[in-house]
């Protein structure tokens, strides 16, 4: 058992300081999410009216509606780039060194997702303290409630990441990924707009809303936010995050080739 | 058996055939060089050997484990070094064979002395601290060398590993590898379209458009020509 765990050990220290190397990943990371936060939430917060819903028990302004979102944002792009980054392994060679380790495949990705988790965690939480310091405030415990949702919400973005590394084939499909994944997800979701407000202009997208895992994970920050509980949400993300493992494992299998494509 | 054994391996990318019928056998503490012109289908092996992907044609057996019923036992015996640099760039060489070790449930003291010692092996203990970056193309190559050592393999992997060096390095690390396999037994399968890097008494696989043409020593199947003018014929023919 040490041996596996001297492997995670590994894989999430080298993740982690690939990434402190990556100075402007972070900082980046950090500017997308305050934008919306500072800037577009404070120009909507007029035009967006919201009514007492959970797990808000009184009027909240908009700044505060979008912060589950925003972490959302956070790990949604995290689990990209940790997409992005592990095509570049593939094509780098890394990527095939990591995979022959006599350690289980499964076990190997999943160290993988738990380093870039990790990472995404950390970004929440920056992102969380900087949005305290506009007064953009979290029950005091919502901060330590949070961590699990944030976790397994890392946990199913960086699975869905992971699942589709192995079926791009080069770097430069990844354009398609922001065009046909990361803006999908996130604008037909909770994330920005509640899920009532979105019916009144169209119950199909709604509906579509709805179905969207990412609504669930970021349904599940806000509760978690509350120190609420929201049984429906941590199921989806649940049931997501391993659908998302088993499509990630079987794009990594083996005998179905994935990286006979630079062979 | 301790060394390498392929038998009656085949491989398609959809269509097109890429092994077919391959068989060879490396007897430990052998050196033997696998010539092929590009395209000839030794990537496809590489891949098949280090299991990035698998076939249902054919059987390969490391150190005595079948890579299909015991993946984990053969890569554990095996060492690999991939024609692609696989280094991470900023870190430093120690850092990046101490990411290996760990890959291979080696950490703490034996690690570090395992580490010490395959970068002693290839001469490279003093540049243990730089920057991987910082390094030449040959120091590099060698550094992946001494990593793919450290966890004692029996079977050593090799994939053009002299491609882009400069005459100097190239010479060095061939030397070094045949070292590695008369000094430590290690077996060896050296991957390269360079028949400069093959001595008369290596072993000598020649392949090409995923077959075996020619199996024996370098010098037999050279017969009286040097081995380039015999590859370059060896290869027409079958073209």
């Amino acid at each position: 058992m040490t041996g596996w765990l001297l492997a995670l050990q590994a894989i999430v220290t080298r993740e982690a300081l690939r990434f402190v190397q990556q100075r402007g990943r972070f900082v980046a990371a950090l500017v997308r999410p305050l934008v919306w936060l500072l800037v577009f939430a404070a120009g909507f917060r007029a035009a967006l009216g919201l009514s007492i819903i959970p797990p808000y028990q009184t009027y909240i302004t908009y700044e505060v509606y979008i912060v589950p979102g925003l972490c959302g944002m956070i790990l949604l792009f995290n689990g990209m780039q940790g997409s992005l980054s592990l095509v570049y392994d593939r094509e780098m060679g890394s990527m095939r060194l990591l995979l022959t380790s006599p350690l289980p495949r499964g076990w190997l990705l999943f160290c993988k997702l738990l380093g870039g988790t990790a990472i995404s965690i950390l970004q929440a939480y920056a992102f969380l303290a900087i949005a305290a310091l506009f007064d953009i405030r979290m029950p005091a415990m919502g901060y330590v409630s949070v961590l699990p949702a944030l976790l397994l919400a890392g946990l199913m973005l960086g699975a869905l990441g992971l699942a589709l590394s192995s079926f791009i084939r080069q770097l430069e499909n990844f354009a398609g990924v922001m065009n046909f994944v990361i803006f999908p997800m996130f604008f037909l979701s909770s994330a920005l707009y509640p899920l009532w407000k979105m019916a009144e202009s169209s119950p199909l997208l709604r509906d579509i809303c709805a179905v969207n895992p990412f609504t669930h994970a970021v349904e599940m920050i806000r509760f978690a936010l509350y120190m609420r509980f929201e049984p429906l949400s941590i199921a989806v993300t649940l049931g997501a995050t391993a659908g998302f493992l088993a499509l990630a494992l079987w794009g990594y299998d083996p005998a179905r080739g994935m990286m006979t494509r630079k062979g | 058996m301790n060394g390498l054994e392929i038998s009656d391996l085949g491989f398609s990318y959809g269509q097109k055939r890429a092994l077919d019928g391959v068989s060879l056998s490396v007897e430990p503490g052998a050196f033997c060089a696998l010539l092929g012109p590009n395209g000839a289908g030794k990537s496809t092996l590489f891949g098949l050997l280090t299991r990035l992907f698998t076939t249902r044609e054919g059987t390969i057996r490391v150190a005595g484990h079948d890579i299909a019923r015991e993946p984990r036992a053969a890569l554990a015996r095996m060492g690999v070094v991939f024609q692609q640099q696989t280094l991470d760039l900023d870190l430093s060489v120690r850092r990046n064979l101490t990411y290996f070790a760990a890959l291979h449930g080696l950490g703490g003291r034996e690690a570090a002395s395992r580490i010490d010692a395959a970068l002693e092996k290839l001469d490279m203990g003093e540049r243990a601290n730089e920057r991987a970056r910082d390094l030449n193309g040959g120091h590099r190559r060698r550094t992946e060398i001494a990593r793919a050592l450290i966890h004692k393999p029996s079977v050593l992997l090799l994939d053009e590993p002299t491609v882009g060096l400069d005459v100097a390095s190239r010479t060095s690390i061939v030397e070094h590898v045949h070292g590695l396999a008369q000094d430590e037994g290690l077996t060896i399968l050296w991957a390269t379209h360079l028949t400069d890097e093959v001595r008369g008494g290596d072993r000598l696989v020649v392949l090409h458009r995923g077959r075996v043409l020619a199996d024996g020593t370098a010098a037999a199947i050279a017969g009286g020509e040097t081995l380039s003018d015999r590859f370059l014929a060896l290869t027409e023919k079958a073209a």
